[in-house]
C-alpha cells in the first residue's frame, strides 16, 4: 500500500467489514481517499466496489439487513459516531448515480432542490447558486437560456450534467461518482471525464468504474476490488491500492496484473 | 372449431355491451322526460319530491368520509410504502386487513355501522354514523390506490433526493407526492363513486330522513337511498327515473375523471 | 437540525398509526359482528340455526337454511350466466377487439363497474320482471316475475366488469412470445386465443371469478328489488327466494331482542362466507404465475 505523506487524508476505512444479513459482502477494507485527488476504484462486475462508494455517504443505511464492521472516517471522526448528522454528511458527501435521475422539476428547481432543503430560501442567494453549480458542471452555457425547462426533457449526457450540478449545489467536500458515464454516449462521457478533471482542483473526487481506460485517463490513485471465487462468494477485498500510474503500468499483484490488462472482469 | 370459438366470442361480448346499452338507455329514456325543475327545489314534500336535499346530503356524506379516510388512507399509504421494511410481520397484518376489508359487503358495513355507531355510541340515524360508516368503507380503497400510486414512482428519485442530504419527510412531500398524486386522486375518486352509489351501508346508519340534515346528529338521505325509496314506496315511479338519470350522471362524470387522471399517471417519474 | 429529527420521528408514528387503523376497523367490525351473532347462534344451537327450514320471526323461529339456498341459486344462476359471458368477452377485448372500438369499450367497462346497484335493482325491476313474468307464463308457469331467475340475471350483468376487467388484465400480460410462438408452428388466431394464452392467464382468469362470486353473494340492494324475499325454499326457477343479504335489511329496521341478533348472526355467517371466499382468492392470486 502505498501512502504519499504530502497528501491529506479526507475520508479513510479501516479494517471494514460489510455484511448484508449473514452474507459478508466486503472483507478488510483499509483504503484512504486523499483530499483534492480522484481516486478511482475498479473491479469486476460483482466485486463491491459500488458497495464501498456507497458506505461512504451512509447511503448503504437504506438497505435492509446491512451491517457495517469496522472504521470508516471524514476528516479523521466516524461517520457512524452517535451526534453524526445524517442530512450533514450527505451535504458534504455527495453522490451522482449511474442512471441519470433529474428530478421531474425545472432544471432550476433541480439545481435549487438541495441549497433549499438545507434553508437557503433568498432567491438571489439560489440564483447564483444554480448559476455557479451549472458552470460547474459545464453545462450552463447549454441551459442558461432554458432553466424552466423540465430536467426530464435533455438528453441522457445533459441531464448527468444537471445531477452534477445539483449535487454541486449543496457544496460538498467530496463527491462520489457511481459509474457516471456507463450510461452515456462516447461523446457525453468525455465531456463529464473533463469535467472531473476540472472539479479536482476544489473537489475531492472517488469514481467506480469499470472502464479501466477511464480510470487511467481520469485518477490519480485507484483501489482495485476483487472477490476471490476460491474463497467463496462475496468477501470482496483490495487486493491493491496505490498511484494510478503504478497500478496500471507496474502492479505488484499478478491479478492486478491480469485484471488490468484485461484477461478477466 | 375455431369458428365456434369465435363465434361465441363475439356473441358474448355483443352480449355484455348490449346489457349495458339496454340499461343505460332504459335509464335515460325513462327518466329524462321527468327531469323537471321543480325536482331541484330545495324544500322536499310529499307532492313534490324534490332530490335537492337528498344531492346536499350526498355531498355531506362524501365531504365527511374523506375529511376522515383522506388522511387515514394516504398515510397509511405513506406507511406501507415509505417507511415498513419489506418483511415487516405488521405491515403483513396491515395488508390482510386492508385486503380483507375491500370484500366485505356493503351490508355487513351497514349492520356494523348500525351496531357500532347508531346504537353503541348512540348517535341514532345520523350524518355522522352514515360518514363514520363510509369512511371506513373506503378506507381500503384509498389506501389501496396510495400505495399503488407510491410504489410507482421511480426508487432512484428517492435515492437522489436522500444523497442531497434530505429527510424521508421532505422526500416524500416534495419528490414522491407530487409523482403519485394522480394515481392518489384518482383512488380518492373512486372511493366517492362508491359513496355516492352505496345504499345498503347508509339505510340503516344515516337513515332516510327527508328534510335537509342541520346538523351532524340528524339523518337525511342520500342520492342513491332517495330513489330506492321512492322506487320501493311505488307512487312516484317517474321522479324515481329522473333520480336514476341524475345518479348515473354522477357515476359517468366520476368515471372520467378518474380514468383522466390515470392516463396523466405516464408523466415521468413513474416505473 | 434536532427539531427536524423529532419531526422526522413525530411523522413516522402519525403514519404507522394511520396505518393500523385497518386493523382497527376490521377487528372493530368483528367485534360488534361476532359480539352477539355468536352467542345467539350458541343459545339457539348451530345446527338448528343453520339448518333450520323454517324462518319465523314472530314465533321465534330462525331457521336460516332457505336463506342459504336461495343465496345459493342466486349465485349459481349468476355463476352459471356470468363466468361464460365474462370470460368470452375477455378474450374478445384482449385478442379480437380492433384498437379503435377498444378506446371506446374499455371505458364503457369502466362506467359499468361504476353503476350503483340501486340502478341495476331498477333496471331489474321495471324491465326484467316483466320480461320474466311474460316469458315463464309462456311456459305455464304462474311467476310474477320476481324470482331466483331474474335475481340471477341481474347479478350475472353486475359481476361481468369485474370478471372482465381483471381477466382482460392478466390475458394482456401474458408475453407476446407464445402467442408469437404457436403462430409461428402454423396454429390460427383462434386456436392461439384460446389453447395457448387463455390457460396461460388461467390463475388470474380464476381470481376474477372468484372475486365476482363474492360480489354477487354480498349484492343486496339488487336482489331485493327483484328476487321475491319470501323466506321459504324456493320452489322452482321462476318462484321467488330469500338471500341471506336480503334477509338482513328487510327485517333489520324494526327487528330487536332475540329478532336481531338472528339477524346480526346471519350477518356473522355471511361474513365467514366472505372472509372464505377472499382467502381463496388470495390464495389463488399469490399461487398464481407471474410474468
Amino acid at each position: 500500500m502505498v501512502e504519499n505523506n504530502n497528501l491529506k487524508i479526507k475520508m479513510q476505512a479501516e479494517n471494514m467489514d460489510l455484511y448484508y444479513g449473514n452474507f459478508k459482502a466486503l472483507e478488510g477494507i483499509n483504503m484512504p481517499i486523499y483530499e483534492k485527488q480522484v481516486t478511482a476504484l475498479i473491479g469486476p462486475s460483482g466485486s463491491g466496489k459500488s458497495t464501498f462508494l456507497k458506505t461512504l455517504n451512509r447511503m448503504n443505511d437504506l438497505v435492509e439487513g446491512c451491517r457495517i464492521e469496522g472504521k470508516i472516517t471524514l476528516d479523521g471522526k466516524s461517520i457512524f459516531d452517535r451526534d453524526m448528522n445524517l442530512n450533514t454528511l450527505r451535504k458534504n458527501v455527495g453522490m451522482v448515480f449511474q442512471q441519470p435521475n433529474p428530478f421531474p422539476m425545472s432544471i432550476y428547481d433541480n439545481v435549487a432542490y438541495g441549497p433549499r432543503t438545507h434553508g437557503i430560501r433568498d432567491k438571489n442567494e439560489l440564483d447564483e447558486i444554480v448559476e455557479t453549480s451549472l458552470r460547474g458542471a459545464a453545462i450552463w452555457d447549454e441551459v442558461k437560456d432554458d432553466l424552466n425547462k423540465n430536467g426530464m426533457a435533455i438528453s441522457g449526457g445533459q441531464q448527468q450534467r444537471v445531477c452534477i450540478a445539483r449535487a454541486l449545489a449543496v457544496k460538498p467536500d467530496i463527491l462520489l461518482m457511481d459509474e457516471p458515464t456507463s450510461a452515456l454516449d462516447p461523446i457525453s462521457t468525455l465531456k463529464v471525464e473533463e469535467l472531473v478533471q476540472q472539479l479536482r482542483d476544489d473537489y475531492t473526487i472517488a469514481i467506480v468504474t469499470h472502464n479501466m481506460q477511464q480510470a487511467a485517463r481520469v485518477s490519480d490513485y485507484t483501489g482495485f476490488f476483487y472477490a476471490d471465487p476460491e474463497t467463496g462468494p462475496g468477501r470482496s477485498h483490495i487486493i491493491e491500492f496505490g498511484e494510478t500510474d503504478q497500478i496500471f503500468n507496474n502492479p505488484t499483484n499478478t491479478q492486478t496484473a491480469d485484471y488490468v490488462a484485461g484477461r478477466f472482469g | 372449431m375455431s369458428k365456434v370459438l369465435r363465434g361465441f366470442t363475439y356473441f358474448f361480448a355483443a352480449v355484455t355491451f348490449a346489457a349495458l346499452v339496454w340499461i343505460i338507455g332504459y335509464v335515460l329514456v325513462s327518466g329524462v322526460p321527468h327531469l323537471t325543475a321543480d325536482l331541484f327545489s330545495w324544500k322536499y314534500s310529499t307532492d313534490n319530491v324534490s332530490m335537492m336535499p337528498s344531492i346536499i346530503t350526498t355531498i355531506y356524506v362524501i365531504g365527511g368520509s374523506l375529511l376522515l379516510a383522506i388522511p387515514f388512507g394516504v398515510f397509511a399509504g405513506f406507511y406501507l410504502v415509505e417507511y415498513a421494511g419489506k418483511n415487516n410481520k405488521w405491515v403483513e397484518g396491515i395488508r390482510i386487513a386492508t385486503d380483507t376489508l375491500t370484500g366485505v359487503p356493503s351490508i355487513v358495513f351497514g349492520l356494523f355501522g348500525m351496531l357500532a355507531f347508531v346504537t353503541a355510541a348512540g348517535f341514532q340515524y345520523s350524518l355522522i354514523s352514515g360518514i363514520l360508516t363510509s369512511a371506513i368503507m373506503v378506507l381500503p380503497l384509498i389506501i389501496r390506490n396510495t400505495e399503488e400510486a407510491l410504489m410507482s414512482v421511480k426508487d432512484n428519485l428517492r435515492q437522489a433526493s436522500f444523497g442531497l442530504g434530505a429527510g424521508k419527510l421532505r422526500t416524500i412531500f416534495r419528490i414522491v407526492l407530487p409523482i403519485a398524486m394522480p394515481g392518489i386522486l384518482s383512488g380518492i375518486i373512486l372511493a366517492v363513486g362508491r359513496i355516492v352509489g352505496e345504499t345498503a351501508a347508509l339505510m340503516y346508519t344515516l337513515g332516510t330522513s327527508t328534510s335537509l340534515p342541520n346538523s351532524i346528529f340528524s339523518s337525511g338521505r342520500t342520492l342513491a337511498l332517495h330513489m330506492f325509496v321512492l322506487s320501493s314506496e311505488g307512487f312516484h315511479r317517474d321522479q324515481a327515473n329522473a333520480t336514476g338519470v341524475i345518479l348515473l350522471l354522477v357515476v359517468l362524470v366520476i368515471n372520467g375523471l378518474s380514468t383522466w387522471l390515470s392516463q396523466r399517471f405516464t408523466k415521468g417519474g413513474q416505473n | 437540525m434536532k427539531q427536524n429529527n423529532m419531526l422526522e420521528t413525530v411523522m413516522k408514528y402519525v403514519f404507522m398509526l394511520a396505518a393500523f387503523t385497518s386493523i382497527l376497523a376490521l377487528l372493530a367490525i368483528c367485534y360488534f359482528i361476532f359480539a352477539r351473532g355468536l352467542p345467539f347462534m350458541a343459545d339457539y344451537g348451530f345446527g338448528q340455526f343453520l339448518f333450520g327450514s323454517k324462518w319465523q320471526p314472530a314465533q321465534e323461529i330462525f331457521g336460516l337454511a332457505p336463506m342459504l339456498i336461495g343465496s345459493l341459486y342466486v349465485t349459481l344462476i349468476a355463476f352459471v350466466l356470468g363466468v361464460p359471458t365474462g370470460v368470452f368477452a375477455a378474450m374478445f377485448m384482449a385478442f379480437y377487439c380492433p384498437p379503435k372500438l377498444h378506446k371506446v369499450l374499455k371505458p364503457a367497462m369502466n362506467l359499468m363497474s361504476g353503476i350503483p346497484s340501486i340502478v341495476f335493482g331498477y333496471f331489474g325491476l321495471q324491465v326484467l320482471v316483466p320480461v320474466i313474468r311474460t316469458f315463464s307464463r309462456s311456459l305455464g308457469i304462474a311467476s310474477n316475475g320476481m324470482s331466483i331467475m331474474t335475481a340471477g340475471i341481474i347479478l350475472a350483468i353486475m359481476i361481468l366488469p369485474t370478471i372482465i376487467t381483471m381477466s382482460e388484465s392478466s390475458l394482456r400480460a401474458v408475453p407476446k412470445t407464445y402467442y408469437n410462438a404457436s403462430v409461428g408452428l402454423g396454429a390460427d388466431h383462434d386456436r392461439t386465443s384460446y389453447v395457448i394464452m387463455m390457460p396461460a392467464a388461467r390463475s388470474g382468469i380464476f381470481s376474477s371469478i372468484i372475486l365476482g362470486i363474492g360480489r354477487a353473494v354480498g349484492e343486496t340492494m339488487a336482489v331485493i328489488m327483484v328476487a321475491g324475499n319470501q323466506a321459504i325454499f324456493p320452489r322452482g326457477l321462476f318462484q321467488g327466494a330469500r338471500t341471506m343479504t336480503a334477509n338482513i335489511i328487510l327485517e333489520m329496521a324494526y327487528a330487536t331482542g332475540t329478532h336481531q341478533s338472528a339477524l346480526i348472526a346471519t350477518g356473522a355467517v355471511l361474513f365467514v362466507i366472505i372472509l372464505i371466499i377472499n382467502g381463496i382468492f388470495a390464495y389463488v392470486k399469490r399461487t398464481g404465475v407471474n410474468y
